[in-house]
């Protein structure tokens, strides 16, 4: 059991979890109709607590209710992983990034999230502001515009070989190259790294 | 009598992006399925570093394979899937058949997809990992998600008035 323990707690790679990762699809669409898509989750959230008379958030949200503890699952999930099945060595990152990334000044290489970054210490701070403010109301305003995000789009809708879904995803990572090769380096010296 | 109106509230929304097509509504213990379900993803998330930061920059920079084999993989996966549900004909376990409603092409899937982007490069995270970043105890990204919701509410506020 331990074995099987140390096992499992070893990072996993890409040819199991992305195999996982697709079998939602099926598994929701056999347990109950229904179609995976994480950000409309968000959705349901603002609908349940600040709809405001909006059109758009004025719907029976308690129909969707599968679709919030799904993604209260995965909270709980991040938390079962960490606690029981975490692995005990650094997280290895290639070469060429830890290159790129220490040019832009993060330091810290140790854990899934940067703490140069992610910590309540920059909260009130430009890093805060770019990196917690209003990098989350660019992926919340933009996944609603877009009507999905990697889940809904990517998985979801290409797995449905839907043509819309393909040039979303396209999109989608048109924006996070645009971001990450041009955007982030002056960015990053605006906000004090 | 206006604000009765205002409540009005449609049962069914057929612009949800990740919709509910089961006939009949779920019940009390049918949902905890969904929690084991989103569990299992979350653990997923974690264990095949999906949620790091790093791992997205990586994926952007062309510097590894792993995040481009998880996508790709999960998308053949899906794929065989939906294929064998369409031509087995295979119902939900309620003995429904399985409906899969068609995307429609609209401005939003260039415009905000690539508004999301941007977000996906800067935070590392879709809407996903962020509740799995959360739950592993990177607890500042709270912040992040009450930003997205802010995000989210203002597209809605103001949707109509969007190119779409």
């Amino acid at each position: 059991m331990n074995q099987f323990i140390e096992w499992i707690s070893q990072p996993w790679p890409w040819y199991i979890a992305g195999p996982m990762i697709g079998l939602t699809v099926p598994a929701l669409l056999i347990l109950g109709n229904k179609t995976f898509g994480i950000s409309s989750s968000l959705r349901h959230i603002c609908a349940a607590c600040v709809p405001a008379g909006i059109p758009f958030f004025t719907y029976n949200w308690k129909n969707e209710m599968w679709n919030l503890l799904f993604v209260l699952g995965v909270g709980i999930g991040g938390f079962l992983a960490v606690t029981f099945l975490a692995n005990p060595e650094s997280i290895v990152i290639s070469e060429a990034t830890q290159a790129d990334l220490a040019a832009l000044g993060i330091t810290d290489f140790s854990d899934l999230m940067p703490s140069d970054i992610f910590s309540w210490s920059n909260l009130f701070t430009a890093k805060g502001l770019l990196f917690f403010v209003v990098g989350g109301f660019l992926v919340g305003f933009g996944t609603r515009y877009a009507g999905g995000c990697t889940s809904g789009h990517a998985i979801m809708g290409i797995s449905n070989l839907q043509w819309p879904s393909l040039v979303a995803t396209i999109f989608f990572m048109i924006g996070g190259f645009l971001m990450t090769l041009v955007l982030m380096e002056p960015l990053m010296k605006m906000v004090g790294f | 009598m206006k604000v009765a109106e205002k409540n009005i509230v449609i049962d069914r929304d057929e612009n949800c992006a990740a919709p509910n097509l089961r006939s009949e509504h779920d019940k009390g213990l049918e949902l905890l399925k969904y929690l084991i379900l989103g569990t299992l993803f979350g653990i997923v998330f974690v264990k095949a570093e999906i949620i790091s930061w790093f791992r997205i920059q990586e994926m952007f920079r062309l510097q590894s394979f792993h995040m481009y084999g998880v996508i790709g993989s999960a998308v053949v996966t899906g794929i065989i899937s939906i294929q064998l549900i369409k031509r087995l004909n295979i119902k939900t376990i309620h003995g429904e058949t399985i409906l899969i409603q068609d995307k429609v092409f609209k401005k939003g899937q260039v415009i905000g997809g690539f508004i999301f982007g941007l977000g996906w490069a800067i935070t590392g995270a879709c809407p996903g990992p962020l509740f799995a970043q959360i739950g592993s105890g990177y607890s500042v990204v709270l912040v992040t998600l009450i930003s997205a919701l802010a995000g989210t509410w203002v597209y809605g506020k103001f949707a109509d008035k969007l190119p779409n």
